[in-house]
């Protein structure tokens, strides 16, 4: 089983290449650099340096989201084509589910973010329980500040990953004191390799179907759906 | 006997997610495209966003109707074409990553189109070039005169220095209360109207094949508006008619001089606003006097369509063009 493993849904450009389970090459850069230009040739040299052809993959597996929606669409418009020319199935990963793999060992509650600016982030919570990862609440678009009361009310430890854990570090260690764990640098990064690991498990996407995980309308549709209701209230 | 050339073409430019396969570059095997109109009407207009949004969904349904539609298979296709710009950035990008992940997965060649280039070729799925051509483009997003010595070279000998034809239709069609896109309605009402007001015509300075609405605009709101504040009503047929005297009268001068001054021996006419019937009937009178032939090719053809990016592709392809697999969107893209 060779599946090929993307993420794009943030800064960090991943690519894994896996035998099954086996991690047998991966690509990571963590730059704010073009993903478009960048994704297909990391694909082909990475495939180049593991001597396996487009022909050779059995899955193909994608950070779908959240994030930055045009690196998420590079990804997942990449990730569908690609599966979708070589007749292989596809699967959409969560992208704060990868993030949550660097706490494979932590006991708490995990919680992965990516900010979204003017004090919101992407975020949800997880816990490893039996081996796998559990959704402890499911994943929104909200304050970073209610994420934090929210914390605050539970008595466990909580770890958080995020690649713009510099923004938010103070406010959650004022929040949460002793109970937060913020580790080093390295693990705030997504690992393509991890990404792959995910998605070994997932059943596959239907290819057509499969659309990134936004976790928000398109700012215009969000004011025309509260013009409707508006106007429902209204009329 | 020459194999023949087949290319698969994907645009997304703008607001429909387009596949198609070109035979020889004058021949359609299948062309497939699904328009979002129906989603940006609530808003007035394209939405980016939601433009890109769409073409995620639509990107491999949209290419295996494609393939249903023929019976070309893969391994007759020599290569795929796509649109690298000009567009919204955010709907290119869908294109472009599709484009590069299928010429990676096949292994087959890529080329990147600019999309006039794609909108002048629409006519050679009709009928063969002969150079010198002139090519007048009007869209949304494009007024430009272009001409050809030969294949695959473009110059451009006049542009739009502000709004594009069809921009300038849109904004007037809203105030005019119509629904979205405007072109069409303004069209339709220019056709019952009389050119009962005396709106400018932007000629610019002599000898210049620039093009230039936003003045025309500013009229047709001042228009109304004067009208308003003393009272009296304008027909909006009459209105409609006079702007679109306004616009007709500017594109076909200009075209037909600059045809005259490089003695092209056709003039080609593409992108969405080439539908309208004004402007045809205008166009066709002129050109009628002389022997210059001109060509507007069908309707579904003037609109973006991958046809026509498989079209241009097939002769960037024969010329040796490639692009690598870190092609990028280029939203301001140069026409070379
Ligand atoms: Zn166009």
């Amino acid at each position: 089983m060779n599946i090929l493993a993307i993420d794009t849904s943030n800064q960090v450009l991943g690519v894994s290449l896996l035998k099954g389970e086996q991690v047998i090459g991966e690509l990571m850069t963590n730059l704010s650099k073009n993903h478009s230009v960048r994704l297909m040739p990391a694909i082909e040299k990475l495939m180049k340096e593991v001597s396996m052809n487009p022909e050779d993959l059995d899955k193909i597996i994608v950070a779908k989201g959240p994030g930055s929606y045009t690196g998420v669409r590079i990804g997942v418009s990449t990730a569908k084509t690609m599966a979708w020319a070589l007749n292989i199935p596809v699967v959409g990963v969560s992208s704060l589910e990868v993030l949550s793999y660097q706490g494979r060992f932590f006991d708490g509650v995990i919680c992965p973010f990516f900010d979204a600016r003017r004090g919101l982030v992407f975020t949800g919570l997880y816990q490893w329980k039996n081996n796998r990862l559990e959704p402890v609440f499911e994943e929104k678009n909200m304050l970073m500040e209610d994420v934090l009361q929210t914390l605050q009310k539970q008595q466990t430890n909580v770890l958080f990953l995020s690649p713009d854990i510099a923004i938010y570090k103070e406010a959650i260690e004022q929040a949460l004191g002793e109970r937060a764990i913020i580790p080093e640098g390295a693990y705030h990064i997504p690992q393509a390799g991890h990404l792959g690991l995910a998605g070994l498990t997932k059943h596959a996407d239907p290819t057509h179907a499969l659309t990134p995980n936004y976790l928000r309308l398109a700012e215009a549709e969000a004011n025309w759906l509260k013009a409707q209701k508006e106007n429902e209230s209204h009329g | 006997m020459k194999k023949d050339t087949i290319i698969l073409g994907i645009e997304t430019s703008c607001d429909e997610t387009a596949v198609s396969i070109v035979r020889n570059g004058t021949e359609i095997m299948t062309n497939v495209v699904a328009s979002q109109i129906e989603s940006h009407k609530r808003f007035g207009g394209v939405v980016p966003e939601i433009a890109s949004r769409h073409h995620v969904e639509q990107m491999t349904v949209v290419l295996e109707k494609a393939f249903e539609n023929t019976d070309i298979t893969w391994d007759e296709v020599d290569a795929i074409a796509v649109t690298e710009g000009p567009g919204l950035v955010g709907a290119l990008l869908v294109g472009v990553n599709s484009a590069k992940a299928l010429s990676f997965a096949k292994q087959k060649p890529l080329v990147g189109v600019h999309h006039i280039a794609g909108h002048i070729y629409a006519n050679r799925l009709e009928k063969e070039f002969e150079f010198p051509l002139l090519a007048l483009i009007v869209s949304g997003g494009h007024t430009e005169l272009v001409l050809m010595r030969e294949h695959g070279s473009y110059e451009l000998i006049g542009e739009t220095r502000d709004d594009a034809a069809g921009e300038a239709y849109d904004k007037v069609a809203r105030m005019l209360n119509l629904p979205y896109p405007g072109g069409p309605h303004i069209d339709q009402l220019a056709a019952i109207g009389e050119e009962t007001i005396a709106f400018p015509r932007a000629w610019l300075e002599e000898g210049s094949y620039d093009f230039s609405f936003s003045g025309l605009k500013s009229a047709v709101i001042n228009k109304i508006h004067n009208a308003k504040q003393r009272g009296e009503t304008l027909k909006n047929e009459d209105i409609a008619a006079s702007f679109q005297a306004s616009v007709v009268e500017v594109l076909t001068a200009k075209t037909l001089k600059a045809a005259k001054a490089y003695n092209v021996k056709q003039v080609i006419v593409a992108g969405g606003v080439a539908a309208n019937k004004g402007l045809r009937r205008e166009l066709e009178t002129v050109f009628s006097e002389t022997d210059i032939p001109l060509l507007i090719p069908d309707i579904k053809l003037c609109t973006d369509n991958a046809a026509m990016i498989a079209a241009a592709g097939t002769i960037a392809f024969e010329q040796g063009r490639r692009s690598g697999l870190d092609l990028n969107a280029n939203a301001s893209l140069q026409l070379k």
